[in-house]
Order: C-alpha cells, then sequence, then structure tokens
C-alpha cells in the first residue's frame, strides 16, 4: 500500500494493519524531521513532490522489494508539505514470514525512496530558507537497477 | 512542449511551468538546455548550472541524450531528497 499525504502518519495504526496479517516478522522504518542542522535551529521542513510521478517511482520500488525478499505485506507513506521538527515523514513497513527478509526489504525500500522518489525538502530557519542537497553516500547505496 | 519545474529551479525562475515551442533543430534535452539557457536572464542562470540538474519526459527519469517530442511534459529538477 502506497500513500503520499499531507497529514501526519498515524504510526500505531498502520502496524496495526501490518500486524493483522498474521506473519513471522514486521519491521518499519519512521523517518523524522530533525530540529537542528549546522547552522542552528529548524522552524519547520517543507516537503515539494512531483505528483504525476511520485506514486509511480513508490509503486516500482515497492514491486521490486516485495518480490525480491518474499513480502507478505508492505507499507510505503510519505508525507508532503509543512513538517515541524519531531513529526513524522516518511513510514516503511514490511511484513514477511522471517525477519531477515523484513529487514532487508525496508532498508532497501527507504535507501531507494531517497535517491529514485520525486521528493525535495528545504529546511525554513528564522531568517533562512536551505534547499536540502542530495548525499554522495545515499547515492552510493544505489546498486540495483529494476 | 510543457516544460515544468520544481525546488530551487522553480524559484528562481519564479514559475513553475510553461508552454515552450523550441525551434526544430533542438532534438534532444541537451539541445533543449542550451535553448533555454537563451530565454531570459533567470533562465540562464538556471540552467548555467545544468551538471546540478536531473530531468525526467513523460514522468520518466531520462538522460541527456534523450529525444523530445512536442507534445513532451520535461520536467527539470535537482537530485531527489525525500526520506
Amino acid at each position: 500500500m502506497i500513500k503520499v499525504q499531507k497529514q501526519r502518519i498515524n504510526v500505531s495504526e498502520q502496524n496495526r494493519n501490518l500486524l493483522k496479517k498474521r506473519i513471522g516478522a514486521v519491521v518499519n522504518f519512521i523517518g523524522v524531521a530533525r530540529p537542528l542542522n549546522n547552522s542552528g535551529k529548524i522552524k519547520y521542513i517543507e516537503i515539494e513532490h512531483y505528483p504525476k510521478m511520485t506514486e509511480k517511482k513508490i509503486k516500482e520500488i515497492e514491486v521490486f522489494a516485495s518480490k525480491k525478499w518474499k513480502l507478505n505485506h508492505c507499507i510505503i507513506i510519505h508525507r508532503y508539505g509543512k513538517i515541524k521538527p519531531g513529526e513524522n515523514i516518511v513510514y516503511v513497513g514490511t511484513a514477511a514470514q522471517h525477519r531477515n527478509n523484513a529487514f532487508k526489504a525496508c532498508e532497501f525500500i527507504i535507501d531507494y525512496l531517497k535517491v529514485k522518489a520525486p521528493f525535495w525538502k528545504i529546511e525554513q530557519q528564522n531568517n533562512k530558507k536551505t534547499y536540502v542537497k542530495s548525499k554522495k553516500k545515499d547515492e552510493k547505496k544505489i546498486k540495483v537497477n529494476y | 512542449m510543457k516544460i515544468v519545474y520544481f525546488s530551487w529551479l522553480k524559484e528562481i525562475l519564479g514559475i513553475s511551468e510553461e508552454n515552450v515551442r523550441p525551434p526544430k533543430n533542438i532534438k534532444n534535452i541537451k539541445d533543449l538546455i542550451k535553448w533555454l539557457g537563451t530565454k531570459s536572464i533567470k533562465h540562464r542562470k538556471v540552467f548555467l548550472k545544468s551538471k546540478n540538474i536531473r530531468c525526467s519526459v513523460n514522468h520518466q527519469i531520462v538522460d541527456k541524450n534523450n529525444k523530445i517530442k512536442n507534445n513532451d511534459e520535461i520536467a527539470f529538477f535537482p537530485p531527489f531528497t525525500g526520506g
């Protein structure tokens, strides 16, 4: 299940959805907005995305990971718009028969989301707006073409 | 041809999209970037930094040698920073 939404992610509800599947392992990752960057306090971040492309790119990642790690269920939710420090940004939940596959799939999905899904972040401070730059180390993790 | 801009490109240009009619000799993304860079001072500022710009044609990420057609939706943006 994939969602791109403005509102906060209800993590408990999503975990319940995964646990309903009665499988062996559930893993989740929650990305959270940081309160600080290198130059100080962040008031909020703002995430922009390319609506016509976003869900399609996330779906490609989900399909690949679900097949490779034999997932029973997978939930990916990414937010856009203004997000305050401490609020969740992204939720990835994977459910599989065994923990190894659930862990590996979850890590793969978040790594690929960062580099392959069309989202852009701005960090807003008191008098300063910064476009977040992509990190080389994130791009280096991308080794699979699907 | 519809051109869509995101992130700092959109801010510098002051627009999120525009419809353009490039001359017939504009055959691929590389040509289009050169041509768009001549449209205004703002466009020049954006496309001078074209090494840091990625693009998609009809929602598929492509490289700069990709051919383009009149009815394409072409988007320009910096590398993604979600997650």
